[in-house]
């Protein structure tokens, strides 16, 4: 097996989860985008375990997973309250701050 | 090595075609479904990477239990089902370039740097056991760090998502 062929799927899904972020107007869908994103690194953090025969990789994977799953609480709870004030989770119509 | 490539082909693809189907679909379950089609063959992934804890770990947090706070939030934020029709913001194209490029840049800097180095075929395989020890000594604090972590998300998800 390649290095690279791990790596490479890593970036692409990398950048799946960019155009996800950028391009979705539901907050939920870009919460989502984030989760692809976090686990592209995971699979870096663990092709490189594997090269360099170090157990680093998993543990930092691990704690990877477990920041993930926090975020994805308090996110969707911020987008709970979100909706419950503007009846809304489009993305685009949330421009109290801009000036 | 061949049973490996196979299998890695095998899970690339449905990673891949199921990561573009989630960002395209139109309709947000969907999206939420594909997500698992992506964490689930990512587990497969880590066990061909030997990473047999972390794959445990993915399937029980992340199919588990971020999947169904996933589908609540789907459930609690929109009221009707079914497709709708603008998921995707108009200036999409602008999002693709900007991944586009960076996937260019990305794969750039891959095949630069690590061309067609192959991994070991017999690499040491740190079993569960290997992964405890590793946190409960050289991670300890970062350990404790990520419980007060997951214990301060729980207490802000709950403040947060009350009615009062």
């Amino acid at each position: 097996m390649l290095v690279n062929q791990f790596l490479l799927l890593g970036a692409f899904l990398f950048c799946t989860g960019v155009y996800g972020v950028l391009a979705r107007r539901n907050a939920v869908m870009v919460l989502m985008s984030i989760e692809l994103m976090l686990n592209a690194v995971n699979i870096n953090l663990l092709t490189f375990g594997y090269l360099h025969n170090a157990v680093s990789g998993q543990v930092f994977a691990l704690f990877i997973i477990a920041v993930a799953a926090a975020e994805v609480a308090v996110g969707l709870a911020i987008i709970l309250l979100i909706y419950r004030n503007r009846a809304s989770i489009n993305v685009d119509e949330l421009d109290l701050m801009r000036g | 090595m061949i049973a490996q490539n196979i299998a890695f082909g095998i899970i690339a693809t449905v990673t891949a075609v199921s990561a573009v189907l989630m960002v395209t679909t139109r309709n947000v379950v969907h999206a939420a479904l594909y997500l698992v089609a992506v964490l689930a063959s990512l587990g497969a992934l880590y066990v061909l990477l030997t990473a047999e804890f972390v794959a445990t770990t993915q399937f029980l947090v992340y199919i588990g239990a971020v999947m169904v706070l996933f589908l609540f939030g789907v459930m609690l934020t929109r009221a009707p089902g079914g497709e709708t029709q603008s998921l995707t913001a108009t200036s999409w194209p602008v999002a693709f370039g900007v991944a586009a490029i960076l996937a260019g840049a990305l794969t750039w800097a891959l095949l630069d740097q690590f061309g067609s180095d192959e991994l070991s075929e017999n690499p040491v395989v740190f079993r569960t056991a290997d992964v405890g020890d590793e946190i409960f000594s050289t991670y300890l604090i970062a350990f404790e760090a990520a419980s007060v972590l997951l214990l301060a998300a729980l207490i802000g998800a709950i403040v947060l998502a009350r009615k009062d």
